[in-house]
C-alpha cells in the first residue's frame, strides 16, 4: 500500500465553489420561474426596490448568522432582540427627546452589551449557545413587552423613517420627464460599481499572476465577472427607474462587503473557519476560542440592533410583536446558503444568496397571491430540499 | 486440563499488510492467559478476530471454542457463546443505574416491562461476586474508573461468561484498584472461568498468569507456561522486541550544541481521577540540535506530559518548571508555549492536528497568521506562497494547496501538521508519532525532515511507539513508565532490550 502515492482525485476545494455557484443557479432559476409565472411583474422597478427593502432586515441578520454557524453555534434570540431595541430606540426618539442618529448610535452601542452578555455565556461560563439564546429569545421578548406596556409607539421622526423608507437624492438630476424618467446618479453609481468590480479583480489577477500562484481559466474569469458587472448594471437601470437608489441598498452593500472581508480576509474569519472546522485543533493552535466566540457575539448583537433600526424605520413605529421569526428567516438564509450543520463551512455571500432566495420566493407567491399559510409550506420545502442537497452531495464526496 | 480456546493459522490482512501473519494460540480451560507485544504487534486485532468484530470470513485460519469451530459474524455471536472482551475504554453508559449498566442488551424484562425487583436483585448478587460495596441503583458517573472496570466485569459475568478477555485492565486504574481487579481475575479462575489479560505490566503478568503468548510483527513468537524456570521478565522482554534493526534510518552528522529545554518536577494529574497521576515528577532536558526520544508503552504518559507542557493542555497541572536557554518560562496557554517557541504535533491528526474542512494553506498558516497578517488582515497570496514553498519542500502529494486535507493520504495530512509547526519556527519541536499509521516511503522522508531539524538547531523531542524508529533517529532516548521517567539511554548504550527493561519497569523505578 503506498498511501503516499495515492494522489486524491477529489477536489473539495472546488465542489465548494461550485455549489456556491449551484446556490447562484438556483437563485437564477426562481426568479426566471417567478418572472414568467408573474408575466414579468416580478422584476417591474417597483417590485426590485421593495424586495431589497422588506428583506434588508434578514440580510442583515443572515450575514451575523453565517459567522455565528460557522463557529459552530446557533442564535435564537436575534428576532426578540431586534425588537427589544426596536422599542428602546422608538422610546429614545419619542419620549426622551434624543435626536435619530443618536438613537441609532444607542442602538448600536445597546446591541453589542446585550451580545456581550450572551457572548459571556457561551464562551466564559460554556453554556451551549442554544440555550443561552433560547432564554435570551423570552428574556428580551418580556423586555420589550415591558418597555411598550403592551402598546405601540408611531410617529418617529421622518429623517430616521428614510433609513428604510428613503432614496438617496438625485443630484445629478435625471434622463426624461415624469413617468418613466431616469435617475442619473443611480445610473452613474451602478456604471461605477461595475468598473470598480472588474478592475479589482484583474488587478488581484495581474498580483497572483506575478506571484507565479495558480490562476483560473481566463475565459471563465471574465464570463464571471462581466456577467456579475453586467447584473449589477442591470440592477442599477430598474432602480433608476423607479425612484433611484434606496438609502437601505448602500448599507446593505457595506455591511455585506465589510463582512465579506471579515470573514475573507481577517485573522478573526480565519479563527472563526478554525474553530467551526476543529475547535480542538484550533485550541492546540494557538486560537483563543473563548475569545473568538465572545466577539462573535458581541457581532450579532450590534447587527441584531441595525436590524431592528432597519425595520422599525421600515415600519414607521416599534410594536411589541415586531421581529417574531427573524431568528428562523436568518437561520434558513444561511443554510440555504451552504452553510454546514456542524459548523466550520458557509460564506457571507452565500447567505446572502439564501436571503435572497427566500426574499423572491416570499414575493413571487404574493404577486402570485398565494395563500400565506401555503408560503410557508413551500419555503419549508425549500429549506429542507437545499440542505438535504447538501448532505447528499457531500457523502456522495467522501464515498460514504 | 483441556484446551477451551484454538485458534488456528490465524491472517489477518488490511490493504495488503498483514496485520496477523498465521497467528496460533491454544488456551486452556481455566488459566490466565497473557497476551504480550509491543504496541501494534496485532494483539488488538486477533482480539477482535476472536469476539466477532472481524466476522468469520474476513480472515483465514480456523478457531475453535468449547469444542465447537466458532464462525462469528458479530460481537453478539461471540457473546452468545460465552465469549465477552472489555476493552480499555469502557463502554457504560455513565447516566444509567449500576444495574441498568449490567443488564443493558439483556434485560430482565417480560414482554419488553422491565422487572426491576428481578433486574436489582440480580445486580446486587453479581455485585458482590465481584466485590463492589455500591447500590445498585447508583448511576455509573459517581464511579471511579476502577469501579467502572467492575461493573463491566459484572455484566461479563451476566451473560454466562466462559472466556473473559480484558484488554489493559490496569492502564488505568491506580494501585488500590489494580490490586483489586487482580485478585478478582484470581477469584474468577477459582470459578473455572478462563481469562486472557492483555497487558503491558510485566509484574502483573508475573503474579497472575499462568501462560503467556507473545506477539511481535503480527506473529506468535512463543507460547510458555510460567511456571518454567527461565519465563523471566528478560524472556518476555526479549521476545517482544527481538527484531533486526532495518537500515532504514538516514545519517545525520550530530553536532549538538547547548541545553534548549529543560523541565523539572513536572507533575500532572489526570483531568476527572484525582487520585491519579499521569505524569510524576518528571525531569528532562534537550539540547540544540538534538533529537531527544521518549519511549513507553500505551499509558505510559509521553503525550500527556507533552501536551501539558503544550500550553496545560491536557489534565490538571500540579507542579513542576520549564526553562528555556537556562530562563524560566510560562507555559499556561497554548499561546504562552508558542511565543517560548515550543511547538507540538500531535500524535491524533485528525482530533487536535487539522481543520479537515479546510484546505492545505490555511492549515499551514493557523498557528502563524500573525506573521502573514497587517492590521488583522491577511496577505492571501502570500500565504499562498508559503505553503507552495511547503508543499514543494516537504513534498506533500496534492494537485495544489487549495485541496481541502481532508481528502488527503495519512502520510501527505502528517506533513500539512509538520509544515504548520515548522512554519511556526519553533526552537523546541515536540513530535508524537510522527509516522503513526503512514506507509513506508512517507516514513522514510519524515525521517529526513526530523534529521533536518535537527541539523538546523532545533531540540527535537521524539516520541513513538515504535522502539526502531526511536533507535534509529534519536541521540539519547528516555523511557516512561506509569507516568515516571524511569531511565535515560545514550544512543550507544540504547538497545531494544535495555529500552523495554525501563518501560515495563513501573514506577518504583523511577529516577529521582
Amino acid at each position: 500500500m503506498s498511501e503516499s502515492l495515492k494522489l486524491s482525485t477529489k477536489a473539495p476545494r472546488r465542489t465548494s465553489n461550485l455549489r456556491q455557484y449551484g446556490i447562484l443557479g438556483a437563485l437564477v432559476m426562481i426568479v426566471i420561474l417567478f418572472q414568467t409565472l408573474t408575466g414579468g411583474r416580478l422584476l417591474l422597478p417597483g417590485n426590485i426596490n421593495n424586495l431589497i427593502q422588506q428583506n434588508a432586515y434578514v440580510l442583515i441578520l443572515a450575514v451575523g448568522m453565517v459567522i455565528v454557524i460557522i463557529a459552530g453555534h446557533i442564535d435564537l434570540s436575534v428576532g426578540s432582540l431586534a425588537a427589544m431595541i426596536g422599542a428602546l430606540v422608538a422610546l429614545a426618539m419619542t419620549q426622551w427627546g434624543v435626536p435619530w442618529y443618536l438613537a441609532v448610535l444607542l442602538a448600536l452601542v445597546f446591541g453589542a452589551i446585550v451580545g456581550a452578555w450572551q457572548g459571556f455565556w457561551v464562551a466564559f461560563v460554556g453554556i451551549p449557545a442554544f440555550i443561552v439564546t433560547l432564554a435570551g429569545m423570552l428574556l428580551f421578548r418580556g423586555l420589550t413587552l415591558v418597555l411598550l406596556t403592551g402598546g405601540t409607539i408611531n410617529a418617529l421622526p421622518t429623517e430616521y423613517v428614510g433609513i428604510s423608507t428613503g432614496w438617496v437624492p438625485g443630484i445629478l438630476g435625471s434622463i426624461g420627464e415624469g413617468r418613466g424618467s431616469i435617475d442619473t446618479l443611480t445610473l452613474v453609481a451602478g456604471v461605477l460599481a461595475a468598473v470598480g468590480l472588474i478592475l479589482q479583480q484583474f488587478l488581484a489577477r495581474v498580483k497572483r499572476n506575478r506571484l507565479g500562484l495558480p490562476l483560473e481559466g481566463a475565459t471563465g474569469f471574465w464570463l464571471k465577472n462581466l456577467l456579475a458587472a453586467a447584473a449589477i448594471i442591470a440592477l442599477a437601470w430598474q432602480l433608476a427607474q423607479y425612484r433611484g437608489t434606496p438609502l437601505i441598498l448602500i448599507i446593505l452593500a457595506v455591511v455585506i462587503l465589510a463582512y465579506s472581508f471579515v470573514l475573507g480576509r481577517t485573522v478573526f474569519g480565519r479563527h472563526v473557519y478554525a474553530m467551526g472546522g476543529n475547535r480542538f485543533a484550533a485550541q492546540m493552535s494557538g486560537v483563543k476560542t473563548r475569545w473568538v466566540d465572545f466577539w462573535i457575539f458581541v457581532n450579532m448583537g450590534v447587527l441584531s440592533a441595525l436590524a431592528a433600526v432597519v425595520t422599525t424605520a421600515r415600519a414607521g413605529g416599534a410594536v411589541a410583536s415586531a421581529g417574531q421569526g427573524y431568528e428562523l428567516d436568518a437561520i434558513a438564509a444561511v443554510f440555504i446558503g451552504g452553510a454546514a450543520v456542524t459548523g466550520g463551512v458557509g460564506t457571507v455571500i452565500g447567505a446572502v444568496i439564501g436571503a435572497l432566495i427566500m426574499g423572491v420566493l416570499n414575493m413571487g407567491l404574493s404577486i402570485l397571491s398565494v395563500d400565506a399559510a401555503w408560503q410557508q409550506v413551500i419555503k419549508g420545502l425549500v429549506l429542507l430540499l437545499a440542505v438535504a442537497f447538501d448532505v447528499i452531495s457531500k457523502r456522495r464526496a467522501t464515498g460514504r | 486440563m483441556s484446551v477451551i480456546l484454538s485458534m488456528n493459522g490465524i491472517t489477518k490482512a488490511f490493504a495488503g499488510v498483514k496485520a496477523l501473519d498465521n497467528v496460533s494460540i491454544q488456551v486452556q480451560r481455566g488459566e490466565v492467559h497473557a497476551i504480550c507485544g509491543e504496541n501494534g504487534a496485532g494483539k488488538s486485532t486477533l482480539m477482535k478476530v476472536l469476539s466477532g468484530v472481524y466476522p468469520h470470513g474476513t480472515f483465514d485460519g480456523t478457531i475453535e471454542f468449547d469444542g465447537h469451530p466458532a464462525e462469528y459474524r458479530s460481537i453478539n455471536d461471540s457473546e452468545h457463546d460465552g465469549i465477552v472482551i472489555i476493552h480499555q475504554e469502557l463502554a457504560l453508559s455513565p447516566y444509567l443505574s449500576i444495574a441498568e449498566n449490567i443488564f443493558l442488551g439483556n434485560e430482565r424484562a417480560k414482554r419488553g416491562i422491565i422487572d426491576w425487583d428481578e433486574t436489582n436483585k440480580e445486580a446486587a448478587l453479581l455485585l458482590a461476586r465481584v466485590g463492589l460495596d455500591e447500590h445498585p441503583g447508583t448511576p455509573v458517573l459517581q464511579l471511579g474508573v476502577g469501579k467502572q472496570q467492575l461493573v463491566e466485569i459484572a455484566k461479563a459475568l451476566s451473560k454466562q461468561v466462559k472466556l473473559l478477555i480484558l484488554d489493559e485492565p490496569t492502564a488505568a486504574l491506580n494501585d488500590e484498584d489494580s490490586a483489586h481487579l487482580l485478585s478478582l481475575i484470581e477469584h474468577l479462575r477459582q470459578q473455572g472461568i478462563t481469562c486472557i489479560i492483555i497487558s503491558h505490566k510485566l509484574k502483573e503478568i508475573r503474579r497472575i498468569a499462568d501462560t503467556v503468548t507473545i506477539l511481535r510483527d503480527g506473529k506468535t513468537i512463543e507460547t510458555f507456561s510460567m511456571s518454567e524456570p527461565d519465563a523471566t521478565e528478560a524472556r518476555i522482554i526479549r521476545s517482544m522486541v527481538g527484531r533486526e534493526l532495518d537500515h532504514m534510518y538516514p545519517e545525520r552528522n550530530v553536532e549538538i550544541g547547548e541545553e534548549r529545554f529543560r523541565v523539572e518536577g513536572w507533575t500532572v494529574r489526570h483531568p476527572v481521577d484525582p487520585g491519579r497521576l499521569v505524569v510524576d515528577n518528571a525531569s528532562f532536558f534537550v539540547r540544540a540540535g538534538e533529537v531527544v526520544g521518549f519511549a513507553g508503552l500505551m499509558g505510559a504518559g509521553r503525550t500527556e506530559l507533552a501536551m501539558s507542557l503544550f500550553g496545560r493542555s491536557y489534565g490538571k497541572f500540579l507542579s513542576g518548571t520549564a526553562y528555556k536557554d537556562g530562563k524560566q518560562v510560562d507555559l499556561k496557554t497554548v499561546t504562552d508555549a508558542v511565543d517560548a517557541g515550543l511547538a507540538y504535533a500531535t500524535e491524533d491528526r485528525k482530533r487536535f492536528g487539522l481543520n479537515l474542512l479546510a484546505d492545505i494553506a490555511t492549515n499551514i498558516s493557523l498557528a502563524s497568521l500573525f506573521k502573514l497578517a497587517t492590521g488583522g488582515v491577511i496577505d492571501r497570496d502570500k500565504e499562498h506562497a508559503v505553503a507552495e514553498t511547503f508543499r514543494g519542500a516537504m513534498n506533500i502529494k496534492a494537485s495544489s494547496v487549495s485541496q481541502v486535507v481532508g481528502g488527503l493520504s495519512g502520510g501527505n495530512q502528517q506533513k500539512v501538521v509538520l509544515s504548520k509547526w515548522i512554519f511556526s519556527e519553533p526552537d523546541i519541536l515536540i513530535l508524537d508519532e510522527p509516522t503513526r499509521g503512514i506507509d513506508v516511503g512517507a516514513k522514510f522522508e519524515i525521517y529526513g525532515i526530523i534529521n533536518e531539524l535537527a541539523a538546523q538547531g532545533k531540540a527535537v523531542i521524539l516520541i513513538s511507539s515504535e522502539l526502531p524508529e526511536l533507535l534509529g533517529l534519536s541521540d539519547r532516548v528516555y523511557a516512561i513508565s506509569e507516568g515516571r521517567i524511569t531511565g535515560v539511554l545514550n544512543r550507544d548504550e540504547a538497545t531494544p532490550e535495555a529500552l523495554m527493561h525501563y518501560m515495563t519497569a513501573g514506577k518504583e523505578a523511577a529516577l529521582s
